[in-house]
């Protein structure tokens, strides 16, 4: 083991109290709530640097198998920060917090060396700021994994799959229909359909404020895996404005049953559906 | 076994075609992608490796697990030593309702993955990489 | 190599594909479904695709050739059971699986089936 390593391996085997405290208070905790959980978190990220080290891990390079512990700890640490709505700037100063006792107690143990003593300090500092260069690149992508699945979940969200009666199925499409929205209301509309054993179902656009090509193509590759599936399609709430547009652009709705609304298209997915209704006087 | 990080498998039969599906599916639920992610590679490698033995005259898959930027990711080379594609640019053309049997069926392949690419010349073999992230 | 066994009920022929085809397999069902159909004079085929996890274009022709082959020998094909992520890879593929008639499950594909053996008897 190299001197440098040496001296990270014996700093880092000091008793727990000498480093956990000194460093909880540098990284400076709002509340005994956050300190506790604060705790935690260090004892942990202790722990896994003291097993990466004495398994012989170069502290220079992060990269190899003995660090892969401490990297998924990182990793953990950041996404629990993101999920607590911290930022990536609170984690790293919590990493970066860890030299003042490294430092104190490197001091503390070459007393009589400066050389000895700068070079081990710089193998500390390079070695805690990959740390927090860790944590601060996994934050970045947990929050924006956290995003993206919010706005999955939103987009799930503003298209529900409704049964309107037996066998008929609804989609009221709200907003911009981009490939996104559509891969969505596919795979949702497609397994309720299979599910529910549904023939019909009717895809209302009132809500989609504009339709070119593109959304035409979007809304044409939604109704060619419904029909290949083997049920029908009727496209509702088309407005005077988009089926102005629709012909304008010679858009090609291969023959698919389109009404001007929801109710329209209700009616005509009864009769196909063969349901009759009838009226009596109440 | 599909757990290595990275491989080779051979295309030389009809089997091969269906051993290629199997091997991508097995790489695919590791990756834990979605069902509907899932069927499109293996669609795509189906069809890419159908090429490389009838168009190629037999060639190779190799596949690699990638990981960037906090995602993981699947790629997989189609490879031969092949007469190579005479038009690669007809190739590329996007018709969107083909499915007649004739062509390589590239442009739908493209659109089933995240990344594509493919680089052929006569006489220089093929070789069509695509890629899925997670 | 297997062969997909056929099986007959009534005026109807019923195959179910339940495993992952090599594309002599495909072929060689083409060939044994066309000389059923000829040898029966079977006016209905039912091709069951519920267990078919990938539809690849071979797969896609097949089914589009079975289907024109046996409308020629006065036969309606109707496939059935396609899986949701089957259609949509389908769709981004570009296959139309143009002519082949499809239904949610065998019920209803045995109900088309009827049908366009009533409007056949019609129309003769």
């Amino acid at each position: 083991m190299k001197s440098e390593n040496q001296a990270i391996h014996t700093v880092l085997g000091a008793d727990d109290a000498s480093i956990l405290e000194p460093w909880l208070d540098e990284a400076g905790a709002q509340d005994a709530g956050a300190r506790r959980t604060m705790q935690a978190e260090a004892t942990e990220l202790l722990r896994l640097l003291r097993a990466a080290v004495a398994e012989g891990g170069d502290p220079t390079r992060l990269d190899g198998p003995a660090w892969a512990p401490v990297q998924d700890g990182l990793q953990t640490l950041s996404h629990a920060r993101a999920a607590r709505g911290q930022s990536a700037g609170d984690t790293s100063v919590f990493v970066l917090a860890l030299k003042k006792p490294l430092f104190q107690l490197l001091q503390q143990q070459m007393p009589g060396d400066p050389a000895a003593l700068s070079s081990a300090l710089w193998s500390v500092t390079a070695l805690v700021d990959k740390l927090a260069q860790r944590t601060v690149t996994t934050f970045q992508h947990a929050r924006e994994e956290i995003i993206r699945r919010q706005q999955e979940e939103l987009l799930e969200l503003s298209t529900p799959v409704i049964k309107l009666w037996e066998g008929v199925l609804a989609v009221p499409m709200i907003g911009v229909l981009d490939s996104n929205r559509t891969q969505i209301v596919m795979e949702a509309l497609l397994q309720k359909i299979v599910d529910t054993e549904s023939g019909l179902a009717i895809i209302d656009i009132t809500g989609v404020p504009t339709v070119d090509t593109l959304v035409a193509q979007h809304l044409l590759k939604t109704v060619s895996a419904i029909r290949l599936m083997g049920a029908d399609c009727i496209i509702s709430g088309i407005r005077p404005q988009i089926a102005q547009t629709i012909v304008h652009l010679g858009i090609d709705l291969q023959g698919i049953n389109t009404k001007a609304t929801l109710a329209d298209a209700l009616a005509l997915a009864l009769t196909k559906t063969g349901w009759r209704i009838t009226r009596s006087p109440v | 076994m599909a757990t290595e990080p990275s491989g080779t498998l051979p295309i030389a039969s009809e089997q091969h075609i269906v051993a290629t599906r199997q091997t991508v599916r097995l790489l695919c639920q590791e990756l834990k992608l979605s069902l509907v992610d899932q069927t499109k590679m293996i669609t795509a490698a189906s069809e890419l490796s159908r090429n490389t033995l009838i168009h190629g005259g037999g060639g190779w898959m190799r596949w690699e697990t990638l990981e960037a930027n906090g995602r993981r990711g699947l790629r997989l080379h189609f490879e031969d030593e092949g007469p190579g594609i005479p038009d690669l640019k007809l190739a590329l053309t996007d018709g969107w309702t083909s499915g007649s049997g004739m062509g390589l069926g590239l442009p739908g392949s493209k659109r089933l993955v995240n990344e594509f690419n493919v680089d052929s010349a006569p006489g220089e073999g093929t070789r069509v990489s695509i890629t899925k992230w997670k | 190599m297997d062969r997909i066994p056929i099986l007959r009920m009534g005026d109807t022929l019923l195959v179910t594909i339940q495993v992952d085809m090599q594309d002599q397999t495909a072929l060689a069902l083409q060939d044994d479904l066309a000389n059923r159909i000829a040898k029966t004079g079977a006016s209905g085929v039912m091709i069951d695709i519920s267990a078919l996890e990938i539809v690849d274009s071979f797969v896609g022709r097949m089914l589009t050739s079975i289907s024109g082959i046996a409308r020629i020998l006065s036969a309606t094909t109707v496939v059935v059971g396609m899986q949701p992520a089957v259609a949509i890879t389908l769709v981004e593929l570009g296959l139309s699986l143009e002519g082949v008639r499809t239904a949610l499950n065998v019920e209803r594909g045995m109900e088309l089936l009827r049908r366009a053996r009533e409007e056949q008897s019609l129309g003769h």
